[in-house]
Order: C-alpha cells, then sequence, then structure tokens
C-alpha cells in the first residue's frame, strides 16, 4: 500500500509518541537503579553500584522473589491443567448451555482485580473458614490464569479439527496413545504460550493477592509496594524492576519465535 | 474366504437432529470391489464413510465386516482404513514416522516398522521422500502418503474420502490410474465417495448413486449411465435430456419420464418430422475440442443439449439460427421411474 508524505508522517510521529511514552520511563528505572539519591529524585547527583549489591543480598527481596515464582509456578500448573480440560469439554462436545459456560469461564480475567479480590476474601475467610496463607493466593492466581490456557488450547483445538485425531484412532491408536502421540505434541506451542502468559500474569498480580495473601506472604509486587517509599529502599526496587525488565522480555522473544515456526509448520 | 461380503450395511440409518443424513440404506459390497458412492454434497454419502470408518454412531441398523458385526466397536478395532479429504498426515511427524504409525501403535519394533513404511512408500513412488515433513510435500505427494499410510496396515477395506478432490485436473487424473493400479496390486476392497461422476465411472466396478440420504441407484457404471433409473441420476450422472409428462408425449411419442443422453442424438439440417425425431432451431453452437454442443429449442418448446463429435464432418457452426432435425434410435430412450425423491 502507498502512503501518502503526510500520513506517512503522522504514523511516524505516532509511533514515536507511543514508543517514547512507553520507553523512557523504563530507561528512567534503569538510570535510577545507579543513582546515589536514595529518594529517587531526578537528575541523579551521581553513580553507584551500591544498591545493585545490596538488592541481591536483600532478605526481603529474594524472598518475595521465591514467594512470587512459586505462586507462578503452581498457579499456572493448576491453569494448566483444568484449562486444558475445560478446552476439551467446551470443543470436543456439543451440550446445553455450551456458550454459557465458556463466558463463565473467561469472565474472570476481565472481572475487576478488586472485585474478585474481595469475594475470594470472604469465601475463604467467612464461608469456607480457612486462614489465609500462599494457597488461597494460588488459587486466586489460577481462576484468572486458567482463561489464558484455556483461549490458547481452544484455539488451537478449533484450528487442528478433529481429522488428526479420527486418523490416528483409524490407524488402531487407543484414546490415550493419541493423546500422547498426536494430540499433545499439537497443543504444545499453544499450552507453552498459555502458560507463560498465565504466569506472567500471576507474577505481576497485586490487587488480588492483596486480597487474598496470609500474613507474611510477600509476593514480588508487594514487597515493591511496600518499600516504594521507604528512602533507603526506592533504588533496591529500582534494582528489582531491572532484573524483571530483563527476564521479561526473554519469554516475549520465545514466543515470538514460536509463533514465527508456526507459520512455517502450517 | 467365505462369501461373507466386505461389506454389509442394514437399515443403516444416521440422524442428526431432526436430520436424516443416512436413511435406510441397505448394501452389499463385495471383497476386492472398487466401490463408488456417488453423489452431491450433503447426499449422505461421506457420513456412510464415517459410519463405516467407526467415527459416528448410526442411529439404527448394523454394519457388518466379512460377516462380523462391528457397528458398536471403536475405529481402532475395525479392520478399516481412511483416506482422509484432507490427508489428515500428522503435521509434527516425518513422512516416514506418517506411514509407520499405524505399525507403531500396533506395537511393532522399530527396525521393522522403518522398513516396512519405507517399502510402502516406494509403492506409492515417494522412496526417498520419508524424512521430509508432510508440509514439505507437494499436494500429490501428501495424497500418496496417506495412502500408503493407510494401506501398510493391510486393512481388508480401504475407505477414501473425495482422497482427489484438492489436487488440479491433470495429476487427479495420473493418480485415478494409479489407485486403479494400486488396488488391483493390493487386491482389497476400495470404497471411494466421489460428488465427481466422471470419476466414479472411471474407476469403479460399481456405483451407488447416493441422494438425501437414500441410494437411488446401484449398478455398473455403463448401468449408471447408460440406463439411469430416474431423473436425479440422468441429470446428475452427466448431462441428459429429459423429457417428462405432455413434452414426452409430443417428443418421444408416449406418456412417461424419459431421457436422452446428447451424444445419442443426431442433428441434420431442415425440418423433416418423423418418429423418433423432432424439430427445432439451433441457438448456439459451442466447441469443446473432441466434439461440439448444439443447443437446440424445439418447436414443442424444450431446449436440448446435443452433442456431435467433431470428426463427423461438415460444419455445424452454419447451422447456428436455422431450422433442424433431431434423431435417435428407438433404444436410446430410456424409461425413467417417476420419483417420490425429487431432485432439489
Amino acid at each position: 500500500m502507498k502512503l501518502s508524505r503526510v500520513s506517512r508522517g503522522v504514523l511516524a510521529s505516532a509511533t514515536g509518541v507511543v514508543l517514547f511514552l512507553v520507553y523512557v520511563p523504563l530507561m528512567v528505572v534503569l538510570v535510577n537503579s545507579f543513582s546515589t539519591s536514595q529518594s529517587l529524585s531526578w537528575p541523579p547527583p551521581g553513580f553507584t553500584l551500591e544498591w545493585w549489591a545490596k538488592a541481591f543480598q536483600s532478605q526481603g527481596a529474594l524472598e518475595a522473589v521465591g514467594t512470587s515464582v512459586q505462586v507462578g509456578i503452581i498457579a499456572t500448573a493448576v491453569a494448566l491443567i483444568l484449562g486444558t480440560a475445560i478446552s476439551f469439554a467446551l470443543q470436543r462436545f456439543e451440550f446445553f448451555g455450551r456458550d454459557a459456560v465458556s463466558l463463565l469461564v473467561i469472565l474472570p480475567i476481565a472481572l475487576p482485580g478488586i472485585i474478585t479480590g474481595i469475594a475470594l476474601n470472604n469465601f475463604f475467610r467467612t464461608i469456607l473458614g480457612v486462614p489465609l496463607s500462599i494457597w488461597t493466593v494460588v488459587i486466586a492466581h489460577a481462576t484468572f490464569c486458567v482463561v489464558t490456557v484455556f483461549n490458547n488450547v481452544i484455539a488451537r483445538l478449533r484450528r487442528m479439527g478433529t481429522s488428526l485425531e479420527e486418523a490416528s484412532a483409524d490407524l488402531g491408536a487407543g484414546v490415550w496413545t493419541t493423546f500422547r502421540l498426536i494430540t499433545f505434541p499439537q497443543l504444545r506451542s499453544a499450552l507453552f504460550a498459555g502458560g507463560l502468559l498465565a504466569f506472567a500474569l500471576s507474577f505481576d498480580e497485586i490487587i488480588v493477592t492483596t486480597f487474598t495473601a496470609g500474613v507474611g506472604v510477600t509476593t514480588l509486587p508487594i514487597f515493591i509496594l511496600d518499600n516504594m517509599f521507604r528512602p533507603a529502599q526506592a533504588p533496591i526496587v529500582s534494582v528489582i524492576a531491572v532484573v524483571m525488565i530483563l527476564v521479561s522480555i526473554v519469554p516475549i522473544w520465545v514466543a515470538q519465535r514460536l509463533a514465527g515456526n508456526e507459520k512455517v509448520v502450517r | 474366504m467365505t462369501t461373507a461380503p466386505a461389506i454389509r450395511l442394514t437399515s443403516l440409518t444416521k440422524s442428526f437432529g431432526s436430520v436424516h443424513a443416512v436413511d435406510g440404506v441397505h448394501l452389499d459390497v463385495a471383497p476386492g470391489e472398487f466401490f463408488s458412492m456417488l453423489g452431491p454434497s450433503g447426499s449422505g454419502k461421506t457420513t456412510v464413510l464415517r459410519l463405516i470408518a467407526g467415527f459416528e454412531t448410526p442411529t439404527s441398523g448394523t454394519i457388518e465386516l466379512f460377516g462380523e458385526d462391528v457397528t458398536s466397536k471403536a475405529p481402532f478395532d475395525r479392520d478399516v482404513n481412511t483416506v482422509f479429504q484432507d490427508y489428515a498426515l500428522f503435521p509434527h511427524m516425518s513422512v516416514l514416522e506418517n506411514v509407520a504409525y499405524g505399525l507403531r501403535v500396533r506395537g511393532m519394533g522399530k527396525q521393522e516398522r522403518r522398513e516396512r513404511a519405507a517399502a510402502a512408500l516406494e509403492t506409492v513412488r515417494l522412496a526417498g521422500l520419508g524424512d521430509r515433513k508432510p508440509s514439505q510435500l507437494s499436494g500429490g505427494q501428501r495424497q500418496r502418503v496417506a495412502l500408503a499410510r493407510a494401506t501398510v496396515v493391510e486393512p481388508k477395506v480401504l475407505l477414501l474420502d473425495e482422497p482427489l478432490g484438492a489436487l488440479d485436473l491433470k495429476l487427479r487424473e495420473q493418480m485415478q490410474v494409479e489407485l486403479k493400479e494400486i488396488q488391483r496390486d493390493l487386491g482389497i476392497t476400495f470404497i471411494f465417495v466421489t460428488h465427481d461422476q466422471e470419476e466414479a465411472l472411471t474407476l469403479s466396478d460399481r456405483i451407488a448413486v447416493f441422494s438425501e440420504g437414500r441410494i437411488v441407484q446401484l449398478g455398473t457404471p455403463r448401468e449408471i449411465y447408460e440406463r439411469p433409473s430416474n431423473s436425479f441420476v440422468a441429470d446428475f450422472v452427466g448431462t441428459s435430456n429429459v423429457f417428462t409428462g405432455e413434452m414426452a408425449r409430443t417428443v418421444v411419442g408416449t406418456v412417461g419420464d424419459f431421457s436422452i443422453r446428447p451424444e445419442r442424438m443426431r442433428v441434420t439440417a431442415g425440418s423433416k418430422p418423423g418418429t423418433n425425431a423432432a424439430t427445432g432451431t439451433v441457438v448456439e453452437t459451442i466447441y469443446v475440442g473432441g466434439s461440439t454442443r448444439v443447443v437446440v429449442d424445439l418447436d414443442a418448446g424444450q431446449r436440448v443439449n446435443v452433442l456431435m463429435s467433431n470428426d463427423a464432418g461438415g460444419d455445424v457452426d452454419k447451422l447456428r439460427g436455422t431450422a433442424v432435425t433431431l434423431s435417435w434410435a428407438a433404444a436410446d430412450v430410456v424409461t425413467l421411474a417417476s420419483e417420490n425423491t425429487t431432485t432439489r
């Protein structure tokens, strides 16, 4: 498509503005992690590696990372199993109310976190009488992690159709063999993408976590929020932020490469 | 082997909600037969195939395979294999792994199944392509992989669901010849689903013509083509000039429904009424290579197609717009059963 010079100029500046707004603040965080100022004042009065050294020794920060990883992995694992099962139920079987169930499954991701948080908090404490702990956080996270897995897997199942599985059965494979040799390999990249997204959602979730975490359960986002405005801790938070930026690039890169490969296979 | 038919369908019915996709089909297919199920889309032919394969459960009726009732058996417990319309090759496996799949799930050792799969690839002339992925093959090659994959497990019956539908004309004609050869070599029963009447006529020992979930005619290609039993078959298999009611009395001279094939009619210049003849005016002549199609409006009112061989001599084109006489042999008039299951 050919564009006029004016429209090209408009599109270029729009792109520029968006990239500027996203990446300049990130650069500020990066610079701040080396700043000698304890209160993130700008411009930085000087530079130091002190915070980087401190961050990797900070007991609180390390524990928070551990908690977040633990919650993320377990919630993702739960989501992978339940999300796949729900996808099969809704894609491969026809039953009354299927569309309604589908909507109910997707809803948690659209629901405001504060609502989910309050509802689950009430449910756990008042109705079930269960004390809040790390496990209540896992369950709460799983409610929306299931959605990303579900969306990815059901899209794949829809595109895949049933003919590969029929071909496998036709050639003599039982239900389980067909799943192991045909269905699962076809779903693998969808499960990976859905799982990655689920983990990322869980990893930076703060609102629902606030309402469902037991005493002493500090995930990384909660740690950051707690320490953000403590003078001595602010630069450490910057360091954590920079590390998280670097770590988030990896899954995006992997997911993009996977998506690229898919096209070739198809 | 006893005289039990390869396939016996008894009162086979499959309903989807209130739609009868298959409506009381009875059918015997003999061992070693190349049998075609021909019909337009939605006529139930593919559903019958899926019922035989076991992908669908019949609403009522039974399916027997060499005398054994397999109606309620799962696809993997039936000695039939399918070549799918979209081939359904496993995209994450190599060509060789695809072909070896049926042997693998039967528990055959790696070495033996690879040898057998390689041999099967050789019979479909794909030797040396075993390491490729299906996505790296052309349509015709994928088709052959599907064929090799389904035949390597030595089924008693091979089901083919419009296997040539996705190929271009040249390749399709080539594959038709190969299919026929492979069937003869293996000596197994082929059940071939198609909506292409020419393909069915070329390949089959027998054809069942399907319409609205029923078999409307069963016979050899010659019977189906030359003696269509009703106007649906006359119309669907090749082109026909069908005369019914008052028109039949005027043109053919008898009450009833009749059909005359275009190539069985002759066109001569001038208006000479008589028995086994009708007068009319040429509206159009269309050159179609080996022959010319002459479109004639009969004086009685109906439009008729005539196919004239081009080696018959004479310039047919100059007949355009002139009065002509159509004639035919009495033996070429086919009496059609007046049918309740109308076309469309």
